[in-house]
């Protein structure tokens, strides 16, 4: 796969690395156990586009997040997480 | 004499000598190891695969299912290499491959008259019981029965490589539709790669009696290849078999760089694996021509049409000398006008078609050969190769004519295989009774037979149309674009798959019959994946390129389906075999992955150090001193020492992240349990860092340079993992804050100096004040060596004795110890490794990676008086889940054996001294163990349930793995000097 990275360009995915589907946002620190369950450990795995956490480790060592769809893995877009909202 | 007199792409001025089955015989530059075979009146070269039936030459390309030989001898012999695609070279050698003993007398040839009992799931049926005989019994036996070729026993002397290649267009296939385009898009300027399998471009322009621009077939393409060669923009890759189709225009590719030679040369690699990134990609890749099944058609002699043709005209080697001609398409009226052209006697054209085209019937003079319209080949004869074949007319009338060849065209199937490798479905064309590509790959295009266009003017024509729609899309005007003025051929073709009857193979390498498909069905294996598998059709080397349209006609037929409705299996990479090492390229032995040395390894290396693998690096395990029996004496000597006076230790394998930015105490905050902000410059803290999920994940020394400015150090094995937990705590979770973290593990060579002795010593080498009111412990200041050197100095302590670590910028390092040994010898400074370190530490009851295994909170390791309560970071929340705070986690201890004697080994469980041993009945287990000299005892540190509630209790520390069952006591898990005097000094 070629990752659009928005700092430097098209690149191998082999140049990244993914730890799986955004989540919902960290819950604030007075939020239930329940909460941060939900957080850290539940995610939908759909088949269809799906917004991904990649890190461009052997790059920019940027976190992004990459829109991509999980049946056909086309991607159509890649921004940085940092401006992404959760 | 079997090799025309004149005429084929051979150079008949190098002859070159070869070797098959131990025999000796000639060939010529340009010949394959097929060629060259028949051209010496070769024609069986291998037995199959499970009934040993006589089998010959097939094809004339890399789908061959049947001409499998072993290439080469001793560490470089290969098995189940085709025949057909080996450039044949001076000193080849090749052997058949299962037959036993010998190729024309194989005893195992009477599985064959069994064959009626070895149908189709044989092996399944009946090596079902008893089980236990399966691996020793029944495999071992059907393998030395059943099988190919053997692979080499010896290491592979070869080397492999690895290339990353980047194009605008890449051409996959150099015959006539790629060539045409490759000159379209390189005249155009585009960034072309054109690969071919073939060692020659050309595709079948070399194989086929055909003119373009009054040119033969071979010169219009050497003549296209030499334009190319001459364009700066474009690459040519022959010997190359684009392999697989992967996502985003990726492509993997194997180049055979020096397979057609006896060995590589010097530094030469066998194989190349090329990754090709392309914009677009046009895929003009051909046809493969179809058996037709018919009884006895594996017999050596029973051919493809057009590999007839390939082997008349580009190689001028003939089978035999009488052919009859047996085909369901007009192509195979081409090789009967070829055969004769080339001076064979035609014996027949037997057409299965109840009508054929008159124009077709006019190319062969008409008292030239016996033609049978509507006719069916039903029968071979022959011992070891084809002597005659029986024709049934389309009145019933049955004949046999005597012939040595029968060449078979069953029609076209197109070499679609990468436009399905990310899922692609093909569908079923009616008028070319073949599948074609459907919905393509994003970025592919596909011109000449694979899309259906067989005659060279519609390829030609498809090429143009492919290239200017890739060209478009690339930003490229397409220039000088005249097509070559050429023929169309009658491509025309009827939907005949098989002629009913015994022994009608429809794969030939895995010997799988029209029977065995109609016995699959009959035993409820319809689908077209199970009936492959059930009957092994379309698997191993050729994955079934002859053979899987014909299977699936027969299975169609016998479930009552259309072919279009049985459907296909799936297509996967690579398209041919690949070898393992050309995947692998370099990354073998010690390039499998890097190996890190400290910048004070060669140092240690002359101080007799001993090495040992942590991670990626090398680390010092102990310096051994003439003398020294074992590895005890050397580690008990250096840990004995830091505790009396004083000992250096490497430590640069520690993680080291600066950390720098206004909000960098705010980030740490976040990052670690505990509190960083409220920690002063200059001074240190120990860090925990907790995964989200609440267990430990890492921890270190946190050193404030300045106000903005952190210094951290993470354990050898998590540096990396650290850093990027780090970039997603900041970029993630908190974008706001402004901070930057940089790796600077590399930057310093950091050394310990620890024992009662450090700053009277370390007060010889620097003229900073290092008295303890000026770098108290857990303190840091920067400081000069030698008058010249600056350094940072830490006090920390992990061994628990007064101790420093230096922090010497990396290219000073080895310098730096030179000179520290030489000050430090008037008091004994001693060198101590990763064992000595590791027992200092347990002694202290300090936790490590043994402690640090991803299953321990805080709490457990006796640190949860460390967890800030303030403040949220990572882990907080999910720490306090019940099971992580109950009240029977095992903690930490300390074990030590009653008897000193008696073995306890990390990894041993614990249980109540009166217990029996069981899942029940485990308390816990020991984490890190070694021999204290200090305590003159086996100690331990370990996870006990209810931890120090347990001290001054027995347990035993039960080990059956390695047969220990020791008597322990449980204790404090500091050992040595529990109240920290020592190292606060």
């Amino acid at each position: 796969m070629r990752i659009p990275c928005p700092f430097c360009g098209e690149r191998d995915s082999d140049e990244f690395l993914s730890i799986g589907t955004v989540g919902p946002a960290r819950p604030d620190e007075k939020a239930s156990l329940d909460a941060f369950v939900d957080y850290l450990h539940f995610r939908d795995n759909p088949a269809a586009e799906t917004r991904e956490h990649w890190h461009h480790v052997h790059g920019c060592r940027q976190w992004l997040v990459v829109s991509r769809d999980t049946r056909s893995h086309t991607i159509s877009a890649a921004e940085p997480a940092r401006r992404s909202a959760p | 004499m079997t090799r025309l007199a004149t005429g084929g792409l051979i150079d008949r001025e190098r002859p070159l000598s070869f070797r098959f089955d131990g025999r000796s015989y000639e060939g010529y530059e340009g010949d394959t190891l097929a060629s060259a075979l028949l051209a010496n009146g070769v024609r069986l070269v291998g037995r199959s695969f499970k009934y040993h039936r006589p089998r010959g030459i097939w094809g004339a390309g890399s789908e061959e299912p049947n001409a499998l030989v072993e290439l080469r001898t001793g560490a470089r012999r290969e098995p189940n290499t085709r025949a057909t695609v080996i450039e044949l070279y001076d000193g080849l050698e090749a052997t058949s491959q299962n037959r036993w003993p010998s190729l024309t007398f194989d005893l195992m040839a009477v599985t064959s008259l069994a064959a009626p009992l070895i149908g189709a799931g044989f092996y399944y049926k009946t090596f079902m019981w008893p089980a236990s005989f399966w691996e020793k019994v029944y495999e071992p036996m059907i393998r030395r029965a059943a099988g190919l070729g053997r692979s080499a026993r010896e290491t592979d002397p070869d080397t492999y490589a690895r290339r990353h290649l980047f194009c605008d267009l890449l051409v996959i296939g150099g015959g006539i539709a790629g060539l045409t385009a490759a000159l379209a898009a390189g005249r155009a300027g585009a960034r072309v790669i054109l690969a071919d399998e073939d060692q020659r471009f050309g595709g079948r322009l070399n194989a086929e009696r055909i003119t373009l621009d009054g040119l033969s077939g071979s010169d219009w393409a050497a003549r296209a290849v030499a334009e190319l060669e001459a364009l700066p923009n474009v690459s040519l890759y022959p010997r190359t078999t684009v392999t697989g189709l992967f996502d985003h225009g990726v492509f993997g590719a194997l180049e055979r760089v020096a397979d057609h030679k006896p060995a590589p040369a010097a530094y030469e690699p066998r194989l190349r694996y090329l990754k090709i990134r392309a914009k677009r990609t046009l895929l003009a890749s051909g046809a493969i021509e179809r058996p037709i099944a018919f009884p006895g058609n594996d017999r050596p002699g029973v051919m493809s049409a057009s590999a007839l043709r390939a082997y008349l005209n580009r190689f001028a080697a003939t089978p035999g000398g009488r052919v009859v001609v047996f085909t369901a398409s007009d192509d195979g009226w081409r090789t009967a006008y070829d055969v004769l052209a080339a001076g064979l006697s035609l014996e027949a054209v037997v057409d299965t078609r109840a009508e054929v085209a008159p124009a077709l019937l006019a190319t062969i003079p008409p008292d030239a050969t016996r033609v049978v319209i509507g006719g069916r080949i039903t029968a071979t004869a022959g011992y070891l190769g084809l002597q005659a074949v029986t024709v049934a007319g389309a009145q019933g009338e049955v004949f046999e004519i005597g012939a040595d060849v029968l060449a078979v065209s069953g029609g076209y199937n197109p070499t679609l295989h990468l436009t399905a490798h990310l899922g692609h479905k093909p569908r079923w064309d009616e008028t070319l009774c073949a599948f074609i590509p459907d919905q393509l790959p994003p970025g592919l295009h596909i011109a000449g037979a694979v899309n259906g266009s067989y005659s060279t003017r519609a390829a030609l024509l498809s090429a143009g149309e492919a290239v200017t729609a890739a060209l478009g899309h690339l930003g490229f005007s397409p220039r000088n674009m005249a097509l070559p003025d050429v023929a169309d051929e009658a491509a025309g073709v009827s939907a005949f798959y098989a002629v009913p009857g015994k022994k009608a193979f429809v794969d030939l390498q895995n010997d799988v019959t029209a029977d065995d498909v109609a016995l699959a069905v009959r035993e409820g294996f319809r689908s077209v994946e199970h009936a492959k598998r059930y009957t092994t059709m379309g698997m191993a080397t050729d994955q079934g390129k002859t053979s899987n349209i014909t299977g699936l006609a027969v299975l169609a037929d016998a479930t009552g389906r259309t072919i279009p409705g049985t459907g296909t299996t799936v297509f996967r990479p690579p398209f041919t075999p690949m070898t393992i090492g050309a995947v692998a390229g370099e990354h073998v032995g010690k390039h499998f992955r890097p190996t890190r040395t400290t910048p004070l390894h060669a140092w240690a290396a002359s101080k007799g150090a001993s090495f040992v693998e942590v991670g990626p690096w090398l680390r010092a395990e102990w310096y051994r001193k003439p003398g020294e029996q074992g590895w005890r004496d050397s580690v008990d000597r250096e840990a004995l020492a830091v505790r009396a006076g004083v000992g250096v230790c490497d430590v640069s394998t520690l993680g080291k992240i600066e950390v720098v930015g206004r909000d960098a105490a705010k980030l740490l905050d976040f990052v670690y349990a505990n509190r960083v902000a409220s920690l002063k410059p200059g001074r240190l803290r120990y860090g925990l860092m907790l995964r989200e999920d609440g267990f430990v994940m890492d921890d270190g020394v946190i050193a404030r340079i300045a106000e903005q400015r952190f210094f951290l150090t993470t354990t050898t094995a998590n540096a990396a993992k650290v850093m990027q937990h780090l970039e997603f705590c900041h970029q993630v979770h908190n974008p706001e804050l402004e901070v930057a973290f940089h790796s600077v593990t590399d930057r310093w060579a950091q050394v310990s100096l620890a024992g009662p002795a450090s700053r009277t010593l370390l007060a010889t080498i620097t003229d900073t004040d290092v008295s303890d009111a000026a770098l108290p412990h857990m303190s840091m200041m920067e400081a000069t060596f030698f008058g010249t050197l600056p350094c940072r100095l830490y006090r920390m302590s992990f061994s628990g004795e007064r101790a420093y670590e230096i922090g010497v910028p990396a290219d000073f390092g080895h310098a730096f110890m030179e000179r520290l040994m030489a000050a430090g010898a008037a008091y004994g400074l001693t060198p101590y490794g990763t064992e000595a370190l590791g027992v200092l530490r347990i002694e202290k009851g300090h936790v490590a990676g043994g402690e640090l295994n991803g299953q321990t909170t805080a709490g457990d390791l006796g640190l949860g008086s460390l967890i800030a309560q303030d403040k949220d970071f990572i882990g907080r929340t999910l720490s306090q889940r019940p099971a992580l705070i109950a009240a029977d986690r095992p903690a930490l201890v300390g074990l030590k054996p009653r008897s000193v004697g008696d073995p306890l080994r990390a990894g041993a469980h614990l249980v109540d001294v009166k217990a029996t041993p069981s899942i029940e009945t485990d308390l816990g287990y020991v984490t890190s163990a070694c021999y204290s000299p200090t305590m003159e005892s086996p100690i331990a540190l370990a996870l006990i349930k209810g931890g120090k509630r347990r001290i001054g209790e027995p347990v035993r520390a039960y080990d059956p793995v390695r047969d220990a069952d020791t008597l322990c006591d449980v204790v404090d898990p500091v050992f040595v000097d529990p109240t920290g005097g020592r190292a606060r000094g």
